[in-house]
């Protein structure tokens, strides 16, 4: 059984949030809802000394985030119905909308902010990691969307091999990496803060609903 | 599209709140309520037939990104990007391409031909057919040639449509004698007017390309080549440090193979070699996002006083070269100044040490207060740019768009001259990164123009009002003074008659007006802001809707093309500008002229078989057809390598034939020019204030405020996409330093006021901005009741600039140059 799941350069993030973009036009959801989000984080200060001088450690940098296909998927843990599943030939948490009650659970336990529910449609609804694409041997679109090749999809382990130095997501605002193991892969960028660190601001908090 | 709303219970609300608390800090702003139960069906793309159509973007970041049509049953279903071959060397269309199918599909699309039935801006129209709108227009061209001439009609700057068969407006007018024309640009107005002074202008070639007095081939500025200025592909080959000034690729160059993507690699390279970016701006913005360090902050509109002090630690550090600068150079010091400046102290380094014109000696003391970088600061970036190897110094395109850009553009350019880091492998002339050298098809040619004069760009709204008293020597008119005022504004795929010019209240007092502008013609896709001041409005078919071809733009380092075909269908009674306009041509008995029996498609092939000519390694057109997408690589540049080669053999086009720091030419303009009040045009490229600049703060207006582009929209193209807006919000960004005497608070709803004008907008409460400067994205949409408190809730920066055009170019420096004041709404 393969275990797909992303790498995120956050060295090569510019926040531009062409991957949220891509992803919503190809799976045509609400002005307001998006599979795929980026944070902006920002922190630091830039002021000015008694002199009227600029004194600056301001900094900032971007998470690009959609569902992790965690290992552990906090949202499947706590599904009443089993809707929500790890697909066993890929590792991809999936919905299966013929069982799910649209309860919102899942959204609920989600520390990454992944399922919501569609009360329209009557079941939750998330990134399901572009599973038709993917078995035809295509990328999902937000990788083939980054106009830095920020994202990549694959097979964790081997992204694991091929990325050493990167490290299962562990950068604020992302929860510990330990209450669901995500299947996100990640290269920290210099300004990069350590989850947990609580002076380091979501700065988009409107954007990321 | 779907846009649902539900709601929810108490119960799911807390529970949504307590789920967000893992990611761990979003703000407490957030929503739960919206953030559970949004949301929508999927739609299944797998079954049915799916065809695919290529296009480009044609918006104008310079970009033209490649977008790939999935279409089904008539409509265009998703859009992939280019995915063909290399994904290093993919064409990827960045966040506002990828929202293209919503722009089709909008709600708010022109369907139908339009008359204004309110005033002027009021946005009153009433549906009209194709025959009374072509009717209409055509007698308002007669009237408006019959009785005062083809200059009383001018094309307005318009940008909205990059494409070889988009636009063939000027073709038609010149089929019906003409119009008047404009020059420079709204992109580059300052460099594009002052840098010809110094780094070479076509008026000092014969018509064969020879320098007049030299005699042999002297190159040009532009800011539009790869002979002025280096690739950033020539930086990552071979530099070991970028300073920008003013640039931001990540937010204005922003596609897959545009320059961000080169410049990501640039980074990677530099930092390979030990070397850094140093970037230069008044916010933290996209291009060092997670590489703050890079961060430089500066007070906005300082960027010469920052370079003048560099200069001074150089001159008094013995770092210049002073017999490269006299080899290269005219007017850095006394040695070469010309015969008309002789012993009055007019030379560069007279400036920088105090011994001429405001003498005031250029320390990093001087520069520290006005630039807000400390002295200490200043000599240590003099150090690391001295001691780089292969320094790539740059500018975007925001340093000049000031009040004072005309001086500016020119100063920076001064960095690698005196060090004489330039024409040499990784270095780069102070100018914006290389733009392609190479456009492998041409548009529909615009053929001749038989009205001979011209304005500067930005200079239509004061030819509307009293044109007939501009000449060459007060309003920067080439060819003769205005006959006419304008009387007839042609606005195809544009929105700079308000939104994008300046000071849009004056504009609309203006345009209401009828007996000074008659006619206003627009031809848009969607309701903009300068659409409402239209007589006639056209409903225009988007390239996606018809056979398109464009190569790359000039945002990017490589040549391609696209020959693509319609995704789907244009909507109601949209139609094809080319089919129009031949049907106007056609009232004028000039169809054939126009047309040369062509039809879109025919132009579409007959301009790529021209191209295919000059370049034979194009596929056949059949071929190409089928394939949609060619491109192909292009070798790093190095800006004015030959000059530094052989400048005797390759000088540049100023009058001397060699830089001139000092330019003669603009010395003599300063004499004989009427110029306002307070406007100066000098000679050297030395730091002054500008109009509303540095030192022009009050308590009135105790902020200083610059425009900045934004990631959400492409000037004003895309401002209307909601799904666009929702990721990028409309905010303008202020230093907590400046937020909290105002009692302002992150998200705050606030007014910002100018001399002006008055605009709302959410407050980005953020440190990085630079205290003393707040940032407003541009292009964002003016929105205000223009007959009560006119205001602009839409957040357009151009609410709150002055019109007051630039002394020597008559551009729209005040974009990024305003005095305004910040209160909680």
């Amino acid at each position: 059984m393969t275990e797909y799941g992303f790498y995120f350069d956050s060295t090569r993030c510019t926040g531009c949030r062409t991957c949220e973009m891509a992803c919503k036009d190809y799976k045509d959801t609400s002005v307001d809802f998006n599979y795929r989000k980026v944070y902006d984080l920002e922190g630091g200060s830039c002021s000015l000394d008694a002199d009227g001088l600029v004194q600056n450690n301001a900094y900032c940098y971007h998470v690009s985030l959609s569902c992790n296909h965690c290992e552990d998927p906090a949202c499947a843990k706590v599904c009443p119905t089993t809707a929500m599943h790890k697909d066993e030939e890929t590792g991809l948490v999936l919905v299966d909308d013929t069982k799910c009650i649209g309860c919102g659970y899942c959204h609920m336990a989600c520390p990454y902010n992944a399922p919501k529910v569609n009360r329209e449609a009557g079941y939750s609804v998330k990134c399901d990691g572009c599973k038709d694409r993917v078995a035809d041997g295509l990328d999902p679109m937000c990788v083939t969307a980054c106009p830095l090749r920020a994202l990549e999809f694959g097979d964790f382990a081997e992204l694991e091999s091929r990325y050493p130095d990167a490290q299962v997501g562990n950068i604020a605002p992302l929860p510990e990496k330990g209450l669901t193991n995500p299947h996100l892969l990640i290269k920290e960028c210099r300004d990069a803060q350590p989850t947990g660190d609580m002076t380091v601001k979501v700065s988009n908090t409107l954007e990321v609903m | 599209m779907s846009n649902q709303k539900t709601c929810m219970t108490r119960r799911t609300f807390t529970k949504a709140a307590g789920a967000l608390g893992g990611l761990a800090v979003v703000g407490a702003g957030l929503s739960a309520e919206a953030a559970l139960f949004e949301g929508a069906v999927p739609l299944a793309h797998a079954d049915g037939e799916e065809t695919i159509h290529w296009s480009q973007c044609n918006v104008n970041c310079g970009g033209n990104c490649i977008f790939q049509w999935h279409s089904k049953d008539g409509k265009a279903l998703y859009m992939e990007t280019d995915n063909i071959g290399d994904p290093d060397f993919q064409s990827r269309a960045c966040l506002r391409g990828r929202t293209m199918r919503r722009w089709l599909n909008s709600p708010d699309r022109l369907l139908y031909p339009m008359k204004r039935v309110g005033k002027r801006g009021e946005g009153k129209f009433e549906r009209i057919s194709w025959d009374e709108a072509i009717d209409t227009i055509v007698d308002a061209l007669q009237r408006t040639i019959s009785q005062y001439g083809n200059d009383a009609i001018f094309t307005i700057y318009a940008t909205g449509m990059y494409s070889t068969t988009g636009n063939p407006s000027q073709r038609l007018l010149n089929c019906l004698g003409g119009s008047l024309t404009r020059f420079y640009d709204y992109s580059t107005n300052m460099m594009s007017a002052a840098m010809p002074y110094m780094f070479g202008s076509a008026e000092n070639l014969t018509e064969e390309g020879a320098h007049v007095t030299l005699g042999v081939p002297a190159s040009v500025y532009s800011p539009y080549d790869n002979v002025n200025a280096s690739s950033f592909t020539e930086a990552e080959a071979h530099s070991d440090l970028v300073v920008m000034f003013g640039n931001s690729p990540a937010e204005t160059r922003m596609g897959g193979l545009n320059m961000v993507w080169d410049f990501a690699r640039v980074r990677e390279a530099v930092e390979a070699r030990g070397g850094q970016i140093i970037n230069i701006d008044y916010r933290l913005n996209e291009t060092s996002a997670g590489y703050a360090h890079e961060w430089q902050p500066i007070r906005t509109g300082t960027d010469a006083a920052l370079c003048a002090a560099l200069a001074h630690e150089w001159i008094t550090g013995g770092k210049v070269d002073k017999a490269l600068m006299d080899t290269y150079c005219v007017g850095y010091d006394e040695d070469t100044m010309p015969e008309s400046a002789r012993g009055q102290h007019k030379s560069y380094v007279d400036y920088i040490m105090g011994t001429g014109y405001d003498m005031v000696e250029k320390t990093p003391e001087w520069a520290a207060p006005i630039t807000q970088i400390s002295a200490e600061r200043i000599r240590e970036l003099a150090d690391i740019i001295a001691s780089a190897e292969a320094p790539f110094i740059c500018q975007g395109w925001g340093s000049q768009r000031h009040t004072n850009g005309e001086t500016t553009t020119r100063a920076i350019t001064m960095l690698p001259l005196l060090l004489g880091k330039w024409g040499l492998p990784g270095t780069n002339t102070g100018q914006r990164e290389a733009e392609p050298p190479v456009y492998l098809v041409g548009s529909i040619p615009a053929g001749d123009n038989p009205v001979e004069v011209s304005i500067p760009c930005y200079q239509w709204a004061n030819a509307v009002d009293h044109g007939t008293q501009m000449t060459p020597t007060n309003a920067g008119v080439k060819g003769g003074p205005l006959t006419n005022d304008i009387k007839f504004i042609w606005n195809y795929a544009g929105n700079c008659i308000t939104n994008q010019h300046g000071d849009i209240n004056m504009t609309h007092d203006l345009l209401q007006d009828e007996s000074k502008c008659e006619f206003i013609l627009v031809w848009d896709t969607v309701m903009t802001d300068s659409a409402k001041y239209a007589d006639i409005l056209l409903p225009d078919a988007m390239r996606s809707e018809q056979m398109n071809m464009q190569t790359q733009g000039y945002a990017e380092y490589y040549t391609g093309l696209v020959v693509g075909s319609a995704a789907q269908e244009p909507p109601a009674e949209c139609r094809s500008s080319y089919d129009v306009m031949a049907e106007i041509a056609d009232r004028f008995g000039k169809r054939e002229e126009f047309t040369e029996g062509r039809t879109q498609e025919e132009w579409i092939e007959y301009l790529y078989e021209q191209g295919r000519e000059a370049a034979p390694e194009l596929p056949s057109f059949e071929d190409m057809k089928e394939q949609g997408v060619y491109k192909t690589k292009l070798a790093p540049s190095i800006g004015l390598e030959d000059f530094r080669r052989d400048p005797a053999a390759n000088p540049v086009a100023t009058p001397s034939g060699k830089i001139e720091i000092y330019s003669e030419t603009l010395d003599k303009l300063n004499d004989e020019w009427e110029l306002p009040e307070g406007d100066v045009i000098h000679p050297i490229p030395l730091f002054e204030p500008g109009f509303q600049g540095y030192g022009s703060v009050t308590d009135e207006y105790p902020l200083y405020c610059s425009g900045f582009h934004y990631k959400g929209r492409t000037h004003s193209s895309f401002g209307f996409i909601p799904e666009l807006e929702a990721v990028a919000r409309q905010q303008v960004w202020i230093n907590p330093a400046d937020a909290e005497p105002r009692g302002i608070k992150d998200r705050d709803q606030c007014r910002v006021k100018s001399p002006d004008g008055q605009i709302q907008i959410e407050a980005h409460v953020t440190p990085r901005i630079i205290p003393g400067t707040i940032g407003i994205p541009q292009g964002a949409w003016h929105e205000a009741n223009m007959d009560g408190d006119r205001l602009d809730t839409g957040g357009c920066v151009n609410t709150l600039t002055k019109y007051r055009p630039t002394p020597l170019g008559k551009g729209n420096g005040p974009a990024h140059s305003m005095i305004v004041e910040v209160t909680k709404a």
